[in-house]
């Protein structure tokens, strides 16, 4: 039987991990290498890191530590941040990324996800959505939830999927960094409106908030960033949870 | 004994350092005389004792690749078919073992295991296509039985396997398939004949679990 996954994330920021509380107030602690290794010993299914670089000229640090961390685990990575063009993806594959999450770039045009997914496969195309909710849906932000585009996330993760996405990586803006749980409505309405995996993301402030994301939300995958990075708990007590919740996990 | 090699083929398909690393770390670990080399060069094929080859994307342009290499496809069949080398193929590496694949068309394959590479269709529609991440492998022989098979040795029934496909090899001769996993139905997992294995999971990206079976892969002599 598959395992739903639990994925920590890493916000990277020339080569150094970060994790910002709506992305403002960023703080810095670690090394994403270390912190890498310490996931997969404590069992994560995969990892994520997450590029936030702000200048252009520091950009290729996320190369080297997709390399040295792929160098060291032996498990699934998926990077995004800043992804633009058909190097950038094949500069992170060949770094060593499995999966490369495409958000900005997809928006600003959608068949940019056709062409990577036709390339490289659509097992290593990730369209990452970030979702605010506007009235009585959904919608499309960029820029790390500051810019509005208008088009409607169910709609366009509908659209992601057809194009070739393999999977879709779904943040809720409104609770990111918030601790009060996913978007349960929203990971619901678009988990149970594509065929491609659903990971939900933003909001994550105890292991409950994990279980509720696969029992309500329907994800095929949970991803949290702080409750991990800072200690509150390990890969193996939101497993242990998760499990308790009669959720299929890897023991 | 003469030192092993090891050739992991690169024929443009992704990324393989992180993969050489998982075969390097392995060989290390157990003790193990073996050169891992990444090589996208049939005299490499032809030179190593024990050959893996790996795959990622879809089956035709893999296999487009892979014979677009100068006398790639010759080399392995003179390495694998005729010198019976022990052979690995990877995810879309172990489709292309297969007599064709029919992802966007209708492709030929490697021909080595009879079977077609199908989408998977699972029962239960709700379930998700890729079928992405862990799941269990089940072994079709029994396990330690003198007919086992010495690469699936250390399978754990609660070990766990990374998966990424949206298709699958279906076998002519159920012989061939070595483990399945269970996906709204058995997928095969594992398929083999002789001196060849395939595997549709990723050993490399598998943790501990992965790393066992890429241990007794190394030390299989079919």
């Amino acid at each position: 039987m598959l395992k739903t996954r639990i994925i920590p994330c890493l916000d990277v920021s020339e080569g150094r991990v970060v994790k910002g509380v709506n992305f403002v107030d960023l703080i810095d602690a670690g090394d994403p290498v270390e912190q890498a290794r310490l996931y997969c010993e404590q069992g994560a299914d995969e990892l994520c890191f997450l590029d936030i670089t702000a200048t252009s000229d520091n950009r290729n640090t996320i190369l080297d530590v997709v390399s040295h961390t792929a160098e060291e685990v032996f498990m699934p990575l998926t990077v995004g941040g800043g992804v633009r063009t058909l190097e950038d993806i094949r500069n992170l594959l060949q770094a060593g990324a499995d999966k490369i999450a495409i958000n900005s770039a997809a928006v600003n045009n959608p068949d940019f996800v056709k062409e990577a997914a036709d390339k490289c496969g659509n097992q290593c195309i990730v369209v990452a959505i970030d979702a605010k909710k506007t009235g009585d849906h959904w919608e499309v932000y960029t820029h790390g939830g500051r810019k509005e585009t208008g088009i409607d996330a169910l709609e366009w993760a509908q659209q992601m999927a057809e194009f070739g996405a393999g999977e879709i990586l779904l943040t809720s803006m409104d609770r990111d960094g918030t601790k009060s749980g996913f978007d349960l409505d929203l990971t619901r309405s678009i988990s149970d409106a594509v065929s491609v995996p659903v990971i939900a993301s933003g909001g994550v402030g105890t292991l409950d908030h994990l279980v509720d994301g696969v029992k309500e939300g329907h994800a095929s995958a949970v991803l949290a960033a702080s409750i991990f990075h800072f200690g509150e708990y390990t890969i193996e007590q939101a497993r242990q949870a998760m499990h308790d919740a009669g959720i299929a996990v890897r023991t | 004994m003469a030192k092993e090699s090891l050739v992991i083929i690169d024929y443009g398909s992704g990324n393989l350092r992180s993969a050489a690393k998982a075969f390097e770390r392995v060989g290390a670990d157990e003790g193990l005389d073996i050169d891992v080399i990444v090589s996208g060069k049939a005299e490499d094929v032809l030179n190593a004792s024990r050959i893996v080859l790996p795959g990622q994307g879809a089956f035709g342009d893999c296999m487009k690749g892979l014979s677009s290499v100068d006398g790639m496809v010759e080399a392995l069949e003179e390495s694998v078919l005729q010198k019976a080398r022990p052979f690995l193929g990877i995810c879309v590496g172990m489709q292309l073992m297969a007599t064709k694949g029919l992802e966007h068309g209708d492709h030929k394959g490697l021909g080595w295991i009879d079977g077609d590479v199908v989408p998977i269709q699972p029962e239960d529609k709700a379930l998700k296509i890729p079928h992405m991440g862990w799941n269990e492998l089940i072994p079709t022989v029994s396990e330690g039985s003198k007919d086992g098979h010495f690469v699936l040795r250390s399978i754990d029934s609660s070990d766990n396997y990374y998966f990424v496909h949206s298709y699958m090899v279906q076998c002519k001769d159920t012989h061939h398939v070595l483990a399945n996993t269970d996906y709204g139905g058995p997928v095969p997992a594992i398929v083999g004949r002789d001196n060849m294995v395939g595997m549709q999971f990723h050993p490399e990206k598998s943790q501990q679990a992965g790393l066992r079976l890429i241990a007794d892969f190394l030390q299989w002599t079919p």
